[in-house]
């Protein structure tokens, strides 16, 4: 098998938080909390999970925005996750982000031209003030915007333009990896269509990886060619797309699938309504951390934590209920 | 007799750059014990039309032309003091976010009180026992303990849960829904979406429910109306509206939802885009509001407003084109 492009190894990320004013014991978020995984080139890998459960945080991660607790974020074979400033500057351009806000991700105060000449000029793509030029208008025929608005500001364009300025800022780069984190999330449903479209475009058209963080289930479904569903800081099941989709194996991912609302009226459906909220991360739970919610839930739940065991062949699911598979780790 | 009967409802702002027709022309009506979806994307108008109802819009900038009979009474004509009496009391409305909407330094308890006090004349006490009660009948854990608890103590759902309650709390003839689970996430929306459904049976409150969330509409919904720029372009019975789709931009919306599951049955298709943003609506508009985007448009469309046209029982349409037959999308 040729190497992934990217490979998660048991990466945890606790956040201190203190636990008083007059307390010397600080506490800890367990955001993210052992989570493996890997993405192949040109591949769409998608998070999963509800608020709170780190999908964010292994994205932001993986860009190295902040430093890990513990684990490996491996790029191409090279180790990113405690890579020296001169070797992270090149490994940066290599993995891009799209935020969920295009209000608040692109500077109010530059022009369009010299937000995308930035990332062009930081790592030195271009070889003359024409080339620059010529990769610029190309970037905006990419993402379908007309080239006049080179010289506009950000508040001039709606949300669905300026997601495809950050979506240009995101390829002037030339990345491999591109971490959509909610990338659509706050577009309205015809934009959303939209831009949809065009991801997908661009990663048939660049072979671009894509590291998809939603929490919009049927859009995952649509784009997507392998699922990872998150809970509380671990990853609950990993598997290609029909599998999630046709056979979920988890009692989180089948709960999680069941409440979505399909806009079919009088579909049959019976939602798997859980119980309560998600635990906070500060205390999770001892043994799995959904038996406080899962409807299957036995005592052997609560004291020991379920490993993720293959229920089949590239499907991964961290519960009891699959025992008798053999316990192995994602990789391989 | 309908509970709510709008009429030509016109809701301006005056701004800088003219006058906004955030809403211009809307008639529409909800029966007692009914749910009627108000769906459309952003700057539709569908929540300044429920500001509307409640006589929340701030004037001026704002104003409010037509009328709106509520159980046969003008709302627009009535006085504030009169209109304070009817808000909370026959007509109530959950937000989208609980949090900006509670009062972050008032116990959830005094919150649910205060309206039991002012609206039904109850005493301390008895507005106590019966929030206890709100709380209980909305699925929240401990209610004895949790009335004194004060929004930030709760989760979103939770908050949620307590916006309901005050909501209900007076039995209201009318609930205004604007986007209710919007910022919730997917399990906690089926709790809040199962609670609103077995609410609304045992209470029979008629409700509006404004979303952009096509599934939300599907599982509550019993009538639909599409508004796009100010407008109503459509409205049919839920299932009617799924099913055949007359307005060009309804036919739209519904194709740039992917549905679950379609990977597995074959469908999955490229989604479908409306080219094209919304229009200015500080200009006026000549002709059709959706014209500019739609792949039928002809002259006939950019000169002349389509009017409301019956298209099936129940269901009407502003389209020059969508014919009592199928419309070719």
């Amino acid at each position: 098998m040729s190497l992934p492009l990217l490979q998660v190894n048991d990466l945890k990320k606790h956040f201190p938080v203190k636990a008083g004013l007059f307390s010397r014991k600080s506490e800890f978020v367990y955001a993210v909390d052992g989570v493996s995984f890997e993405i192949a080139r040109g591949e769409t890998l998608s998070l999963v999970g509800e608020s709170g459960c780190g999908k964010s945080t292994v994205g932001r991660a993986i860009l190295r925005l902040f430093d890990i607790t513990a684990g490996q974020v491996i790029l191409d074979g090279q180790r990113i996750d405690d890579a020296a400033p001169s070797t992270m500057r090149q490994m940066r351009r290599r993995v891009q982000v799209v935020f969920q806000d295009p209000f608040s991700s692109l500077n109010p105060r530059m022009r369009v031209r010299d937000i995308l000449a930035e990332p062009i000029r930081n790592f030195g793509l271009a070889k003359s003030a024409e080339d620059l030029e010529v990769r610029l208008t190309a970037l905006m025929d990419t993402v379908r915007l007309p080239r006049e608005a080179l010289n506009r500001r950000p508040h001039e364009f709606s949300g669905g333009q300026r997601q495809r300025i950050g979506i240009a800022r995101a390829l002037a780069a030339e990345p491999e990896l591109i971490v959509c984190d909610e990338a659509v999330s706050a577009l309205d449903v015809s934009v959303k269509a939209q831009i949809v479209n065009l991801l997908q475009d661009l990663q048939s058209e660049f072979g671009l990886a894509l590291l998809f963080i939603s929490h919009d289930l049927a859009i995952v479904e649509h784009m997507t060619h392998r699922v990872a569903v998150m809970y509380l800081g671990k990853i609950v099941e990993v598997a290609p797309r029909r599998e999630i989709f046709a056979a979920p194996r988890h009692p989180y991912t089948k709960a999680l699938l069941s409440a979505v609302p399909l806009p079919e009226p009088g579909a049959q459906r019976n939602p798997i309504i859980l119980k309560g909220d998600v635990p906070s991360p500060i205390n999770p739970p001892k043994g799995c951390r959904f038996h406080t919610r899962c409807p299957l839930v036995f005592d052997r739940c609560r004291v020991e934590e379920p490993v993720l065991r293959a229920a089949g062949a590239e499907q991964w699911v961290a519960c009891h209920l699959e025992e008798g598979a053999p316990a192995a780790s994602p990789e391989g | 007799m309908a509970l709510l009967e709008v009429d030509n409802l016109q809701t301006h702002f005056r701004t800088p750059g003219g006058i906004n027709r955030a809403v211009d022309g809307v008639s529409f009506h909800v029966n007692e014990g009914e749910t009627l979806a108000i769906v459309g994307e952003s700057g539709c108008g569908k929540s300044v039309t429920s500001m509307s109802l409640m006589r929340l819009i701030p004037e001026p900038p704002g104003r409010i032309a037509g009328s709106i009979r509520f159980a046969g009474k003008d709302l627009l004509k009535l006085s504030d003091r009169e209109m304070r009496a009817i808000r909370g009391n026959d007509i109530s409305m959950i937000f989208q976010e609980p949090m900006t909407s509670l009062n972050p330094v008032l116990t959830v308890g005094r919150q649910i009180r205060e309206t039991l006090m002012i609206h039904q004349g109850l005493d301390k006490q008895a507005a106590e026992a019966h929030a206890i009660e709100m709380l209980t009948l909305v699925g929240i854990p401990e209610p004895g303990r949790r009335v004194r608890e004060y929004p930030h103590q709760l989760s979103g759902g939770m908050r949620q849960r307590v916006m309901i309650a005050i909501a209900l709390a007076c039995n209201p003839k009318l609930l205004i829904a604007d986007e209710p689970t919007t910022a919730l996430d997917v399990t906690i929306q089926a709790q809040i979406l199962k609670l609103m459904l077995d609410l609304k049976r045992r209470v029979g409150a008629a409700i509006i429910l404004i979303t952009h969330d096509l599934g939300v509409v599907a599982e509550i919904a019993e009538r639909v109306m599409v508004m796009y720029a100010g407008r109503k372009v459509e409205e049919a019975p839920v299932a009617e509206l799924f099913r055949s789709p007359r307005h060009p931009y309804t036919q739209g919306l519904l194709g740039a939802v992917p549905r679950l599951g379609s990977s597995l049955t074959g469908t999955a298709r490229r989604l479908a885009e409306i080219p094209g943003q919304v229009p200015d609506l500080r200009k006026p508009i000549v002709g059709c509001v959706f014209a500019g985007r739609c792949a039928l448009a002809t002259d006939l469309c950019r000169q002349y407003a389509p009017g409301l046209e019956e298209k099936g029982p129940r269901h009407i349409a502003a389209c020059h084109y969508s014919a009592k037959g199928a419309v070719a999308a």
